[in-house]
């Protein structure tokens, strides 16, 4: 498996007027083309962080991100959809051709083909306000990925839906990621939902984050997330993860007494 | 079409009656109320109740617009006080709109004028007329400087206040995306501040008629403003009370214009 990207002894600390904090403490990873990687830890653990110094938006404070890509081939998808109400479904999906200025034909109609093949296509005109939660998820992935990206970085993506959509909604962007072939980080809290989608899962500590460990998804590829989550080995992947995690919480009860 | 004719029930349609009786209800009286106020005012003058030298009447105040229409007067002075307040309106919101983006740009500049941009705010700038005078002439210039003044820091803090309050997160994904700060503020800024932009051209429209008519009681020969401090010298109210209701109108018209201009960009 060609490595995409990789992070080597990468710290990184926030300064403040009321003093310095460390957010992420030498940390090593690295990401295999074709992959979907989970990345969980407590909140408050520096994942958002981590996500904007993969994506090249921040420079670590020291140690060195080793990119086979180039930054603009990472799309990056946020917590919220934060589409712009003042423009309607198609225009919010050209905005990053627009913005790169690499807004042709070609490209305007691989965006729109997305739209139509994941469902959206009756509401290409129509205003963000118009969809469901779930939908306008959707259609901010779909804004990702009309820039054709090689990797890309999922920042609790799901968090803001309710549990039914929420399901639904990460199996679309599963299915999407799969089909699309790219590349995938996924960064949550919530245990289940990392291995219902992730081939790999590493496991934060607390701030300041270092990858304390990382495990292999046994269950197979092929299956939906829903499928996943049915697997016997689904309840004891997550039964070892959440040990990882619980000790962190743990420790972190400790050092604050 | 048939459907739709269907969908509305009987009752959806007595409900339709009922409100559009309301707001007919609710305009008739606001007509009578104005309509009544003329009258009685007019009858308490016929019957000498009270002193039409002091009050003056809706009937005179006819005679001297008719008066004013006649000798072409009155033509004259409205469009000085019209051109005035215009191009105090549009100079005071596109200078304001412009400093507030620069002080967005960059913003080592925006902490340091902050100080100096709340005291101009809090002081009053009618204070200033006399220098405006000296500086720039006792005539339209000084004018149109006394109606761009008494808006432009309002208009400047409360633009660049919205500018401020732009999510966060917004801003990380034009990032993502990797926007130049001038994209960020052509397709996410601005585009966002719209409505926050038309409030400030709002509250712009009701500041330039005050600075417009503040500088005509100080400077000017002609106007709206002259007319009724002339009227007031020589002790011609029904003068006073005809210029009055004329820039009411004329106030209530540029509003209507900017309300307009308000549902055409919201759609």
């Amino acid at each position: 498996m060609n490595e995409i990207l990789r992070l080597i002894g990468v710290t990184h600390r926030y300064h403040g007027k009321t003093g310095e904090t460390e957010a992420i403490r030498s940390m090593d990873l690295s990401v295999g083309e074709g992959e979907f990687l989970g990345i969980v830890g407590p909140s408050g653990s520096g994942k958002t962080t981590l996500l904007s110094i993969l994506a090249g938006i921040l420079e670590p404070s020291s140690g060195k991100v080793e990119r086979n890509i180039s930054p603009s081939e990472i799309g990056y998808m946020l917590q919220r959809d934060h589409l712009f109400e003042w423009r309607t479904i198609e225009e919010n999906v050209i905005l990053g051709l627009e913005i790169r200025g690499i807004k042709s034909a070609e490209r305007v109609g691989y965006a729109r083909s997305l739209l139509e093949k994941y469902s959206l296509g009756d509401f290409i005109k129509k205003k963000p306000s118009e969809l469901s939660g779930g939908m306008r998820q959707r259609v901010a992935l779909i804004r990702t990925l009309a820039l054709r990206p090689k990797l890309i970085l999922l920042d609790e993506p799901f968090s803001a839906l309710d549990f039914q959509t929420r399901l639904n909604v990460a199996e679309d962007v599963r299915e999407i990621i799969t089909e699309e072939k790219v590349t995938a980080i996924l960064v949550t809290h919530d245990i289940s939902e990392a291995i219902a989608l992730c081939d790999r899962v590493a496991v934060l500590s607390a701030r300041p984050a270092t990858v304390k460990k990382l495990f292999d998804n046994p269950i197979d590829k092929s299956l939906s997330s829903i499928e996943r989550r049915e697997h016997p080995e689904f309840a004891n992947l997550f039964r070892e993860v959440w040990k990882e995690l619980e000790f962190t919480d743990e420790k972190e009860r400790k050092s604050d007494q | 079409m048939k459907k739709r004719e269907k969908a509305i029930s009987e009752e959806h349609l007595r409900y339709l009656k009922k409100e559009r009786g309301r707001t007919i209800f609710i305009v008739m009286m606001q007509i009578f109320l104005l309509v009544q106020f003329f009258l009685v005012w007019e009858l308490l003058a016929k019957y000498e109740i009270i002193d039409s030298f002091i009050f003056s009447s809706p009937s005179k105040m006819w005679e001297s617009f008719l008066s004013l229409s006649r000798s072409g007067d009155l033509w004259r002075h409205v469009s000085a006080t019209l051109l005035e307040t215009v191009i105090g309106f549009i100079s005071a919101t596109v200078i304001g709109l412009v400093i507030a983006v620069i002080l967005w740009s960059i913003e080592p500049l925006r902490r340091i004028l902050e100080p100096y941009i709340v005291v101009l705010n809090a002081l009053p700038k009618i204070a200033l007329g006399p220098i405006i005078i000296i500086w720039v002439g006792a005539g339209k210039g000084a004018i149109i400087v006394m109606a761009i003044l008494i808006s432009v820091i309002i208009t400047i803090i409360n633009i660049l206040n919205g500018f401020l309050s732009v999510d966060k997160d917004k801003i990380l994904l034009m990032r993502t995306l990797s926007a130049s700060r001038a994209q960020i503020l052509f397709k996410l800024v601005l585009p966002s501040n719209l409505s926050n932009i038309i409030a400030a051209l709002k509250v712009n429209v009701g500041m330039a008629w005050v600075g417009t008519i503040m500088g005509e009681y100080l400077v000017s020969r002609e106007g709206l403003g002259y007319l009724i401090v002339y009227g007031g010298q020589v002790f011609n109210l029904s003068l006073v009370m005809c210029s009055t209701v004329i820039l009411t109108l004329l106030a209530a018209l540029m509003y209507f214009c900017v309300l307009i201009l308000e549902k055409a960009v919201s759609r």
